[in-house]
């Protein structure tokens, strides 16, 4: 098996990151934002394991670090679904540019 | 030594009247109010009456005299041990007369005010202030302590300034108001200074301490003699300072343009305020400290001389032609004040008689206020029957009025110095200590004295007679209105104090209220009187002339003085003048220039940061746009822009 060197797994996660990036500031709807916030996190991810893999293969602290991620997102999903549901009881809407009170 | 401490309730129950009526009055009171204020002031009065006979007869007498009493002494602020403020009360011939006179006048003033302002909707207020204004004169002749006086002498004008401005819906009565209590504030502060002069050279603020220290050798008295300031001593300027305190209460030339408008006021309260108490306390400050003045060599003496005198002409001649008749009460009492201060300036070193003016001064204070509060009271009640102060809206009430017809007329003759009235006694005493110090000033008296005669029978021929009587029918109010003169309330306290007026000159003052305590010798009314009675009567018979008929006479009179009659009518323009300096001068040159700086300057720093500081933010809110997308570009933008220095920064 061929390695597949890590240049290409990088232009991978980095491809990753500026999907997330784009979506975030174009999307007006919160869940899909929540989604474009996953990829960023996700860009992260892979990151971090492929270092790990061919960087320092004996040691374990990348994938780790992955793993913590993983459940640290998941948190914050919940908690931003919670903040997008109380979002939709005052506006009805889950548009982010309806809710643009908190201004000067 | 016997028990002093009741004195101390003379001065605390109209205290107490105060507090309860200024609280519960208008609530529970009501109507009663009136009754649980007179009660208090009752109670008041027959306490000093009893203090007055213990002290003058009984307790207080030592040897031939009497001596100074400390009934009462609480140190209530102390600065060092020498030097404190004391609440204390003391009694002497004099402070003992003062709250006879004082809480006796209150008393008639409070049963006349039950009829005369019965129905009005402040009444419980009314006697609320009647109250604490009857505390703070009490305590004021009391004190026994400089500063204390002081306080007792602010309390006296905060109460007159309330009672001034009772009716504060009319705009001229709180243009009064605040007249009266912005000129004695005035000449307050030259009280104030004053006080600090004598108290901080004699190193006390008690009185006995200060007078003892000032009067005899003595390292403090070196002090305040040899330290001078524009050529003259620290004592003569802290002496005269007092004096312009005194002088702005009891309304003499200069500062006297207050009494008269004043006279807004309720008229009962002008009686006991403006006539009979407050308006001798400046007399009462300068008698308390007679023995300073008397030791500077009187040459402060000899200013209160001239400007008692200069005041009492000044005051006879504008009420010969002033027709408002509270106003032509008003400037008779500052002329009689002016009289009595001339009496405590007619001191001379050397001579049997060298105090007589100053138990003939108090004499006079005893009678007048006598005198000059019935006098107040039946103009009140005339007022209260015509529903006018003009004095040519009156005239022939003497059918309709009879008891007060009567009682005005004793006031008359008594304020005239008619035998055997009260006032001939007391101004025949200062008129003779004026011969003997003074021979100018004597004749000024004497003039003065004539006309005095003059207006107050100008007054009374203008009020009673002049017309033709006017039946009980053809009244102000139409007929079926009247229900007799006046309630009992209001007769009374006439009826007692007419009885005053006409008795009060056989007191045997001399005896009993003198500058050493000792009895002085009386002096015998001998031909000395003649000069005074006839004027007094030439006085009378040209107010006949003049005003017992309606006619022409006053007006062509009055053309045949021309300038001076008019000059008179207008008060010789003195408030023209305050007016002239105060918003021309004052305002132009320093109020002007102080509040534009104030304006500009001051205002205008803040302004300015203020200004600025709303531009920038102005400028930079639109960053703060609600949206949270622009936010999270900041903060991609912020960690780009990190990035990016700490590359160039670490390579």
């Amino acid at each position: 098996m061929s390695q597949i060197p890590l240049s290409h797994i990088l232009v991978v996660s980095t491809a990753l990151f500026f999907i997330g990036m784009y979506g975030l500031f174009t999307r007006r709807n919160m869940i899909t934002m929540l989604m474009s916030v996953e990829l960023i996190l996700n860009s992260v991810n892979i990151n971090f394991v492929a270092f790990n893999k061919y960087l320092y293969p004996d040691k374990l602290e990348g994938v780790f670090f992955t793993l913590f991620i993983i459940a640290i997102a998941a948190a914050e999903a919940a908690v931003a679904i919670a903040i997008i549901i109380n979002l939709y009881r005052n506006f009805h809407s889950i548009d982010v540019e309806d809710a643009g009170e908190m201004k000067f | 030594m016997p028990n002093y401490a009741y004195i101390a309730l003379i001065p605390l129950l109209p205290l107490a009247a105060f507090v309860v009526l200024g609280l519960f009055g208008r609530k529970y009171f009501r109507g009663w109010s009136g009754v649980i204020g007179t009660l208090a002031v009752l109670i008041s009065t027959g306490l000093s009456l009893w203090a007055a006979y213990r002290y003058f007869f009984v307790d207080g007498i030592v040897g031939e005299g009497h001596r100074q009493i400390v009934a009462l002494k609480y140190v209530w602020l102390s600065f060092s041990p020498g030097l404190s403020i004391d609440m204390s009360i003391i009694l002497d011939p004099i402070s003992v007369m003062m709250i006879v006179v004082v809480s006796f006048v209150s008393l008639m003033v409070h049963i006349f005010s039950l009829g005369y302002m019965k129905g009005e909707v402040r009444f419980g207020t009314y006697y609320a202030f009647l109250g604490l204004f009857t505390f703070s004169m009490l305590g004021l002749v009391l004190s026994g302590n400089i500063f204390e006086i002081y306080i007792f002498w602010e309390l006296v004008g905060c109460s007159s300034f309330l009672l001034i401005g009772y009716y504060f819906d009319r705009p001229t009565a709180v243009a009064a108001a605040k007249k009266a209590f912005i000129v004695t504030r005035f000449a307050d502060l030259g009280f104030l200074i004053g006080i600090l002069i004598l108290s901080f050279h004699a190193e006390s603020l008690d009185f006995r301490t200060l007078i003892q220290r000032l009067n005899a050798p003595s390292s403090q008295l070196a002090g305040i003699t040899t330290a001078s300031f524009m050529g003259i001593s620290l004592l003569s300027w802290g002496l005269v300072l007092v004096f312009i305190g005194g002088a702005g209460k009891s309304a003499l030339f200069p500062l006297h343009i207050w009494l008269p408008d004043a006279m807004e006021g309720p008229t009962p309260v002008s009686a006991l305020i403006h006539a009979a108490t407050m308006v001798v306390a400046g007399v009462y400050l300068v008698a308390r400290l007679y023995p300073v003045y008397m030791f500077s060599g009187g040459t402060v003496l000899q200013v209160v001389l001239y400007v008692g005198a200069f005041s009492a002409l000044l005051a006879a001649i504008i009420a010969c032609t002033q027709t408002d008749i509270k106003r032509v009460l008003a400037y008779s009492t500052m002329s009689q004040i002016g009289y009595m201060m001339l009496a405590l300036g007619t001191f001379h070193p050397a001579g049997e008689a060298a105090t007589m003016g100053y138990t003939a001064s108090l004499f006079h204070l005893f009678t007048h206020a006598f005198f000059k509060a019935l006098l107040f009271l039946c103009a009140g009640v005339v007022i209260h029957k015509v529903h006018s102060n003009e004095m040519r809206d009156m005239g022939g009430l003497r059918k309709l009025l009879p008891l007060t017809h009567g009682c005005f007329l004793i006031a008359c003759l008594a304020i005239a110095g008619i035998p055997p009235f009260s006032g001939f006694f007391s101004k025949e005493d200062i008129l003779l200590s004026a011969w003997h110090a003074n021979k100018f000033v004597y004749g000024v008296g004497l003039f003065t004295s004539g006309l005095t005669a003059f207006y107050m029978f100008r007054l009374y021929f203008s009020v009673f007679w002049r017309r033709p009587v006017r039946g009980a029918g053809d009244g102000h109010d139409g007929p079926g209105h009247h229900h007799g003169e006046a309630p009992f309330t209001m007769k009374l306290p006439l009826v007692i104090l007419a009885l005053g007026a006409l008795l009060a000159g056989f007191v045997p003052f001399s005896r009993l209220v003198t500058y050493d305590g000792l009895p002085q010798e009386t002096h015998g009314i001998g031909v000395f009187a003649i000069a005074p009675v006839a004027l007094a009567l030439i006085g009378i018979f040209i107010a006949r002339y003049l005003y017992f008929k309606e006619s022409d006479r006053p007006d062509r009179v009055a053309a045949a003085w021309g300038g001076l009659y008019k000059w008179a009518y207008h008060k010789f323009y003195i408030d023209e003048v305050y007016t002239f300096i105060t918003k021309k001068i004052i305002f132009n040159l320093i109020g002007r220039p102080a509040a534009w700086i104030d304006r500009n300057i001051v205002d205008g720093l803040m302004n300015f940061l203020a200004t600025v500081t709303a531009g920038i933010s102005g400028a930079i809110k639109g960053l703060q746009s609600g949206k949270v997308q622009d936010y999270a570009l900041y903060f991609f933008a912020g960690i780009a822009g990190l990035t990016v220095l700490f590359i160039y920064l670490y390579t």
